[in-house]
């Protein structure tokens, strides 16, 4: 069974004349516990895909099945039980006055938990973070730290579906490889299903298990990774996307 | 001095251990870049010692600020045992400034807790939930901003009636609409931002967003523009008390004693000079103050 | 090869609450009429290497070297007066976002005029055909409706071309690119590689180029510099970069993933405290 499935998802921003189509006609299925990534250049939509998924961009038609659930126009509170999200940026994505240990408690005291002191312990630790930086300040931790922070706060309410806005995009190289082992473990410890958007194709390379090329707002092509490691796509934009990313 | 020196290196320290660790360090951080800047430093002095003076106004003052004595009015700077002089009824102008202290800090305290709260609410209310509630709430912010603020206050001590009271009212419901104004801009950029987005997605509700993620971060800046407007306050305070709405006499407020001297302004000079004066260094010092504020409080200028 | 600019013993300094810090550390390269890459981490130093030597470091920032010579002239020792006249004129800057180096207020075209004016007693008309020719040159097409555009109906790429352009109106001799294609779609970098590449052979510019990207640098570059902790842990032919013997660049280069090499595991870069203790090498011909 499907962890997500999207048929015909359309995504527009303004109205009347000013309607800008971000997403048209997209379809994909994501099965459980696979690695899915979507690819494509500064305002393909890719992005756009997954604020769609988290309601954060509210205008959309379509079908979005979650685990089977149809999405609605509002998401219930059990919806970000399942779906969670780590965005690109670590510097914009904590707020700047609140500290590791608040962004976490706060986040477990809104999904009902009631350990919440030992489970920000335990976040941490899963995240390769320790005890010395539970009461640290964005301010005080690096770019890499913050990702980690993150991507703790994504898996406070144990979710089963893991959105990646390109979480790795923002990072140094060598940061990026720890962020990116990171990733791999947790799904292979927790059995996550991961919709990764990045425009990098060696990393989703790396990641995913399938991936599609978006363009324009509209997907042109679903691969899987042998094909992209072989270099054969079918559609023109996605072959010339490979070569340009060589 | 081993002592205060892990003391200050506990303060310091990158790796804090508990929630208290941590807001006493960011505390401390904050202060020592405030200590840095002089200017603001000679300004919270100032205000400091008008604190402590409006606290020990009986003990410090030499005389009773309302005792008359006629055979004595209007002495000059420098009489025997009246420093500032005396003014009409031969009451002692020293004496005067500093029970008038407690007024101004009066006025000043209410002030700063009704008008900034009051913006507050407005601007992240109508700046967060957009759309009709936006239109509605900034229109009536425009309303109170198009007229002149000490007229406006004017009609309200007129339909409220003088005294102080009626006139820390008067200048709170004149003063808030550039509060609203901030805070509305400042919630705008926040609201759009990946930390809010990120909250969301926890399913937290709009109170909850707007008291906890986005009240912090406009209070900085509100706190900033409340210390540079305090001058503004305590003058327009003044200026209602020199027009007779504001304190009614023998109050010692500072504006209505430059209201009183102002008879005599050509001949007893001092009479309205010394509270002047007065007024002068607190507003200055209230600027200094608020200039060494928003270097450590602004998230935006610090980066 | 001639040598346009020699740096010798570079050190970048923030004093700070607790106390000095080193943001660059005695850094010593000659640039000649050549493709120089500067790669390194955030906070390597690699873009205060850059800015030093415009001596574009604000207070409290503090620069010393034992020399920056340009063509003999030490910049060091230059009045900031004569500086100003070093500043795009003979040395040139590209920034990573084009957004934030063009006025949003004015018409590409308005700045592109007032840049070349600045610099030579051109009258307007003369003025505006050079623009257009240097809009032709950065593979621009339909300079005259570019010249009339604002900044903000352009597309990323198109606004660093006009960056560029804009830099090489006054025919500089060294190009300083800090991070220039970042910003952009990898179809779009590889055009605007491409002019800065046609740019540097044609008229025997320096292009000093500072990025994060490895495989860029080895891939558009003559010769790279490896910073790590303001140092210059390493110097070598860009072609040979993958060859590389430093264990801080044999360790950027294995923690990239690659599409011809499927691994289930990248590998972590362990850093050694000893490679920001050892001395900077030297890259001076």
């Amino acid at each position: 069974m499907s962890m997500l499935q999207i048929n015909g998802l359309n995504v527009w921003f303004g109205k009347n004349q000013n309607r800008v189509d971000a997403v048209r006609q997209a379809k994909f299925t994501v099965a459980k516990g696979e690695s899915f990534g979507l690819v494509g250049e500064s305002g393909s939509g890719k992005s756009t895909v997954l604020r769609a998924i988290t309601g954060l961009a509210p205008n959309w038609s379509g079908t979005m099945d979650i685990d089977g659930q149809s999405l609605t126009r509002t998401r219930p509170k059990s919806f970000f039980k399942t779906v969670q999200m780590v965005f690109q940026d670590p510097y914009a994505s904590l707020h700047p006055r609140h500290s590791v240990d608040q962004v976490l408690g706060e986040t477990l005291y809104l999904h009902g938990f009631s350990d919440i002191d030992a489970r920000v312990v335990k976040l941490l630790d899963d995240v390769g973070l320790g005890q010395k930086f539970r009461f640290r300040y964005p301010h005080q931790l690096s770019g890499g730290q913050r990702q980690r922070v993150a991507i703790a706060r994504a898996l406070a309410p144990e979710p089963r579906l893991l959105l990646l806005d390109e979480p790795t995009s923002a990072l140094d190289v060598s940061v990026q490889a720890e962020i990116l082992n990171l990733l791999a473990d947790l799904r292979a410890d927790r059995g996550l299903t991961y919709l990764m958007v990045s425009h990098d194709l060696s990393v989703v390379g790396h990641m995913c298990d399938r991936l599609a090329v978006m363009n324009n707002g509209e997907i042109v092509e679903i691969l899987d990774v042998d094909a992209l490691r072989a270099m054969k796509a079918s559609h023109p934009y996605s072959q010339h996307l490979l070569e340009a990313s060589l | 001095m081993a002592d205060t020196q892990t003391l200050r290196q506990w303060l310091l320290t990158e790796t804090p251990t508990s929630r208290r660790h941590a807001k006493l360090s960011a505390i401390y951080q904050g202060w020592l870049s405030f200590r840095s800047n002089t200017m603001a430093m000679i300004g919270l002095v100032i205000l400091l010692l008008l604190l402590f003076v409006a606290i020990a106004a009986p003990l410090i003052a030499p005389h009773d600020p309302f005792a008359q004595d006629l055979g004595n009015r209007l002495a000059p700077l420098g009489t025997d045992g009246h420093i500032f002089g005396t003014d009409s009824l031969g009451r002692d102008i020293l004496s005067r400034l500093i029970y008038g202290a407690r007024i101004t800090l009066y006025i000043v305290a209410l002030v700063a807790l009704i008008a900034p709260i009051a913006g507050l609410l407005m601007g992240t209310i109508a700046g967060y939930v957009g759309g009709w509630t936006d239109t509605v709430l900034m229109r009536i912010t425009d309303i109170f901003l198009a007229f002149p603020r000490l007229v406006l206050a004017l009609a309200f001590v007129a339909a409220l009636g003088a005294g102080i009271e009626n006139a820390v009212l008067a200048i709170s419901l004149t003063a808030w609409p550039p509060y609203a104004r901030i805070a509305r801009a400042e919630t705008l950029t926040i609201r759009s931002s990946d930390y809010i987005s990120a909250i969301k997605l926890q399913g937290a509700g709009p109170l909850r967003i707007i008291t906890k993620h986005i009240w912090p971060l406009c209070i900085s800046s509100l706190i900033v523009r409340v210390t540079l407007d305090m001058a503004g306050i305590i003058l327009a305070a003044a200026g209602l008390g020199f027009l007779g709405l504001g304190a009614q006499p023998p109050s010692p407020e500072w504006g209505a004693m430059i209201s009183e001297g102002r008879r005599f302004i050509l001949d007893h000079w001092w009479v309205a000079t010394v509270p002047g004066l007065a007024i002068f260094t607190v507003s200055l010092a209230f600027n200094l103050l608020g200039d060494g504020l928003r270097d450590i409080l602004d998230p935006k200028a610090s980066e | 090869m001639e040598t346009l600019l020699d740096v010798e013993n570079l050190w970048v300094k923030f004093p700070s609450r607790h106390g000095v810090f080193d943001a660059v550390r005695g850094v010593s390269f000659t640039l000649g009429r050549e493709r120089l890459g500067i790669v390194g981490e955030s906070g390597s130093g690699k873009s205060m290497t850059g800015r030093a030597i415009l001596r574009l470091i604000r207070p409290p920032g503090i620069v010393e070297a034992d020399q920056i010579s340009l063509e003999g002239v030490d910049l060091m020792k230059l009045p900031e007066k004569d500086m100003r006249s070093v500043r795009g004129q003979r040395i040139s800057m590209v920034m990573q976002d084009p957004k934030f180096s063009l006025n949003p207020v004015m018409t590409i075209g308005d700045q592109i005029i007032e840049a070349y004016r600045l610099h030579t007693t051109a009258t307007k008309t003369q003025a505006y055909e050079k623009s257009l020719e240097m809009l032709e040159a950065v593979s621009i097409r339909d300079p005259e409706r570019v010249m009339r555009a604002y900044p903000h109906e352009m597309s990323g790429g198109m606004g660093q071309r006009i960056m560029i352009a804009m830099m090489l109106i006054p025919n500089p001799e060294i190009l300083i690119a800090d991070e220039p294609t970042s910003a952009l779609d990898v179809s779009v970098q590889r055009q605007v590689l491409d002019i800065m590449d046609k740019l540097v052979k044609d008229r025997g510019m320096g292009l000093i180029f500072i990025s994060h990207d490895l495989n860029l640098v080895a891939d558009f570059c003559d010769r790279v510099l490896i910073m790590y902790a303001g140092r210059i842990v390493e110097v070598c032919d860009a072609d040979k970069l993958h060859e590389a013997q430093h264990p801080y660049t044999r360790g950027l280069l294995n923690s990239l993933p690659r599409l011809d090499q499927p691994r289930d595991r990248l590998d972590v870069l362990k850093r050694d405290p000893d490679w920001s203790i050892a001395p900077s090498v030297s890259a001076r011909l």
